[in-house]
């Protein structure tokens, strides 16, 4: 007699296993038992369903015929109540018992629903089955759909939805897209290209509450408390094994339902395939090891010798337009190192794990014509030492030459702005040069380019290396470090003129060799695109030297200073016995007086910062910024308060600059004098910016240093009142911000562009700089002391103390 | 036979960051790269004692806060003209805790720190 064989669902897994067994012609009696109401398709096609690529009767594999013509018995829309292992029989949710000899389950996976308030309205859904997709599908153009999670499922489910002209937002919990698969820079490359097909994207975006209305989504709350308006919104943030019905009948199970090498449970006559699984601790979410899976448990039912084994996978994402690949392992685990490959012209970005000369991990985002050769190599740990110089790219590579540093500027386009002062384009660079002019003065006095502020020379030069070829000899320019072929001037003006608002745009768009830059070049980009971007960009902590990322100066021994702020020098009885208190109770050995008009306690452990800040917060004082590339101080005299030849209140002026600068980041440290009178007492013109206060007004200059320079201010205006003396600083410093090179004070920036070119810039865009500066200050003017102690104040704190800890 | 000691959780210590671990004989680095790969050394860098913890971390490098030597996460060694070698001790990732070997503790009563 036949051996009856029943198997719990109709997924990709047990449908492969099924075509096993009917081709080898199994002597088996089966039946297939499936909770979707229909038998076997491919389920990794729906995403080409939802975009309207394909239809689904393409996508079935097993249709009604075929389970006729191998006489396989179905029960489509049918659950399994229960299951009688002793007895070996399966009762259906419509009562009907039917007997085994052996059973299989592919009860796959379940979607995580995240429990958000209202997770449970009408409209939220996963995207797991054919329903979801035609719920997506009948949402029509013109509706708004949330999306959580940016992972690989989610990010089809956007890109589908998005095609058939519906208003997609992406909201994804970690920094950058596809975590799991993709490094930062791939994510960029990622993103950037759903933005381009219109879809919205929003990272390191905590989900808080889903809004509802009569009992239907109506938007999806953000912690940070903006609203995204939603018709529909799909989970899309991960998947679990559906276990369920295995762990109600006594079988082993742990993330999923145990199997061996031969796919068999705990009970010898229960086998599992597909998600539902867990093999030697891993669970399965691609298709390709479920297959092997499926060819293994069939040749066990058919008493053949087979064994699973865990390969290398690879993951590609089916978004008509985004080419990605990722396989095997590039995190994790020691010697390990990196060989990139970014191709900024055609946004190509490759990068190799290598580690003992073997492929590890590949990432490859814009052109993954190689991947499959590449797999190659990881999977069968193919040995790359003779091929490593020009293993990146590709097999087609024979010899050659080495990487073009100009394939940055080579790529941008005609109209990109290379000179920012003059506004002239790339196109029009080029057609100087073929009209004759090949040096860079011929070029400057044609187009203007580079003429004025300077900064962008060395671009300007690199187009007239890319057009004339040899002809054009390029000066040796400075480069920022070891990382990059650009100059500070070069990146500051891809970054504002190709609009780069991220570190990995930056690396990628510029060709940086590493993957994530050094301690030379991270501090600089962490500037220069706060500056640039105040509102689009997020600080970086970790690009910030440790000063800048714990709000306080490091010392010889590894202890801090701390420097609370006195506006314009002026402090009270109240704040000196805050202060008093704070160093007895910190045990703080030497309280110092600053040049900058303030009480400097030094010797501070590094641990009692937070709770320091939070005795001086207390007392209504705020961070000094003694140890930023930023605003320091404003050293006043007291003017016409006390001072019997003060001309203007040069204290209260002083007061009033503090207040409207602090917080503010710049490219070196900024100090600030504003002497009452031409006597100078607050050492007004040897600081970065001074005020001179006289009768008739106040005298505003700039480029002054009292460190390894001492230079004199250059007198820049003088004007009538306090209010345009603070304008005319507020515009000078944001021109500062913007124009000059990471760690050049004001007098260095001055020598290279000019006095005369500041004084025209602030005196035909004044309020303009001053409205830029008042948008970065929006973000930047706040006590960071407050909010760390707030919000970071463990990180202040060790890891962990082992000190009582026994070595054995 | 290693015996490795549960630390933390790998988020309490944020990408291209580290923290400060104390024990008996002084104390330890922490470092987590932008890959989630942890190392652990002497929080001392062999020039003048630098806190290491406190420094730039970049691919699997950091950079001593003091006076800028770069040195390896991986070997301890200091990188590029500058000639020099911390401890390292054994680390790794699981189920997202950060694990060290007890046996660092060991080498460390042994005379294993550094200067």
């Amino acid at each position: 007699m036949r051996q009856k064989l029943i198997v719990i669902g109709a997924g990709m897994a047990t449908g492969r296993m099924l075509e096993a067994l009917v081709e080898a012609e199994a002597d088996y009696d089966i039946t297939l038992i499936n909770g979707e109401p229909r038998g076997n398709y491919n389920r990794i096609m729906l995403s080409p369903v939802l975009s309207g690529e394909k239809a689904y009767a393409e996508i079935v594999t097993h249709d009604d015929e075929w389970y006729k013509l191998y006489k396989i018995k179905t029960r489509f829309g049918c659950f399994v109540q229960n299951i009688d292992r002793e007895k070996r029989t399966v009762t259906t949710d419509a009562g009907e018992v039917l007997p085994y000899d052996k059973l299989v389950f592919g009860t796959g996976s379940n979607p995580f629903v995240i429990p958000l308030p209202g997770h449970d309205l009408a409209g939220v859904i996963a995207y797991r089955d054919l329903e979801d997709t035609q719920r997506m599908m009948d949402l029509g153009p013109a509706h708004k759909c949330v999306v959580i999670g940016g992972g690989l499922l989610g990010l089809e489910a956007a890109a589908g939805m998005a095609a058939r002209g519906v208003d997609v937002t992406v909201v994804h919990i970690m920094g950058h897209l596809m975590e799991r698969q993709l490094d930062e820079a791939a994510g960029y490359l990622l993103r950037r290209a759903l933005v381009d097909k219109g879809i919205a994207v929003k990272c390191t975006a905590n989900s808080k509450e889903i809004l509802g209305e009569n009992g239907r989504v109506k938007a999806l709350l953000l912690d940070d408390g903006t609203e995204l308006p939603c018709d529909l919104l799909v989970m899309a943030v991960g998947i679990r094994p559906n276990v369920k019905l295995a762990q109600d009948s006594g079988l082993a199970v742990g993330k999923g339902i145990h199997v061996d090498d031969q796919m068999i449970t705990s009970d010898a006559d229960v086998l599992a395939v597909g998600e539902c699984v867990e093999h030697d601790g891993a669970i399965f979410g691609l298709v390709a090891p479920l297959y092997d899976q499926a060819k293994v448990a069939a040749q066990t039912l058919m008493g053949q010798q087979a064994q699973f084994v865990q390969k290398e996978i690879s993951t590609k994402l089916k978004v008509t337009g985004c080419d990605l690949f990722s396989a095997g392992d590039f995190a994790d685990g020691e010697g390990r190192e990196d060989i990139v490959f970014r191709d900024p012209g055609r946004g190509v970005y490759r990068r190799l794990v290598i580690a003992d000369n073997i492929v590890k991990g590949a990432v490859m985002y814009g052109d993954t014509a190689d991947s499959n050769w590449f797999f190659g190599l990881i999977r069968d740990k193919t040995d790359i030492s003779d091929m490593r110089d020009t293993l990146i790219f590709g097999p087609a590579y024979q010899g050659g030459t080495p990487l073009d540093p100009l394939a940055a500027v080579a790529a941008l386009p005609r109209d990109a702005e290379i000179c920012g002062c003059n506004g002239i384009c790339k196109g029009q660079i080029e057609e100087a040069i073929a009209a004759g002019a090949t040096d860079l003065g011929a070029v400057r006095l044609t187009t203007k380019a580079s003429g004025s502020c300077g900064t962008c020379t060395g671009l300007v030069e690199q187009v007239l290396a890319v057009t004339l070829g040899d002809e054009f000899v390029m000066p040796a320019a400075a480069v920022i470090c070891g990382c990059t072929d650009m100059t500070h001037e070069d990146v500051r003006r891809m970054i504002k003129s190709q609009r780069l608002m991220s570190m990995p745009a930056v690396w990628q768009e510029c060709g940086w060799k590493t993957s994530c830059g050094c301690h030379v070049c991270r501090p600089a980009l962490n500037f220069y695109l706060l500056a640039d971007w105040p509102l689009e960009y997020q600080d970086d902590p970790q690009s910030r030297f440790i000063n800048e990322r714990k709000h306080a100066n490091i010392q010889k021994d590894g202890t801090f200073s701390v420097v609370p702020r006195m506006w314009g020098g002026i402090t009270t009885p109240d704040e000196l016995r805050a202060i008093a208190d704070a160093a007895d109770k910190y045990a703080v050995p030497t309280v110092k007086v600053t040049g900058g008009q303030r009480i400097d306690l030094l010797g501070v452990k590094g641990e009692d910062l937070p709770d320091i800040w939070a005795d001086l917060n207390a007392a209504g004082m705020v961070s000094g910024h003694a140890y930023s590339k930023g605003l320091r101080t404003v050293k006043t005299c007291v003017g016409t308060d006390h001072c019997r030849f003060g001309t203007q209140d040069s204290t209260g002026l002083g007061i009033k600059l503090e207040k409207e600068l602090w917080g503010s980041w710049t490219p070196h440290k900024l100090k600030l004098g504003v002497s009452g009178c031409p006597r100078n007492c607050a050492e007004a013109t040897c600081k970065d910016i001074g005020v001179i206060c006289v009768d008739s007004g106040y005298q505003v200059s700039i480029g002054g240093a009292a460190g390894m320079d001492v230079r004199e201010t250059e007198l820049m205006v003088q004007v009538a009142t306090e209010d345009e003396a603070i304008d005319v600083i507020k515009a000078v410093t944001q021109l500062y911000r913007e124009n000059a090179k990471y760690l050049d004070r004001i007098y260095k920036w001055m020598g290279k562009v000019g006095l005369d070119w500041i004084k025209e810039r602030v005196e035909t865009e004044g309020p303009a700089l001053v409205e830029r500066f008042e948008l970065s200050q929006s973000i930047y003017r706040k006590d960071p002391w407050a909010d760390h102690v707030q919000t970071k104040a463990d990180r202040y704190r060790p890891l962990a103390n082992l000190s009582l800890e026994a070595a054995e | 036979m290693s015996d490795w000691i549960d630390i933390a959780p790998l988020e309490n210590v944020p990408q291209r960051g580290a923290r400060m671990i104390k024990t008996a004989f002084g104390c330890i680095a922490v470092f987590r790269t932008a890959e989630d790969e942890v190392f652990a050394l002497e929080n001392a860098c062999p020039h003048k004692a630098g806190p290491l913890a406190e420094g730039i971390v970049h691919g699997k490098s950091v950079t001593c806060p003091l006076h800028n030597w770069v040195i390896s996460l991986e070997t301890g060694e200091a990188q590029g003209a500058d000639e020099g070698r911390v401890a390292t001790y054994p680390a790794r990732v699981e189920n997202g805790s950060i694990l060290l070997d007890r046996a660092f503790l060991k080498a460390r009563t042994k005379g294993g720190v550094a200067a």
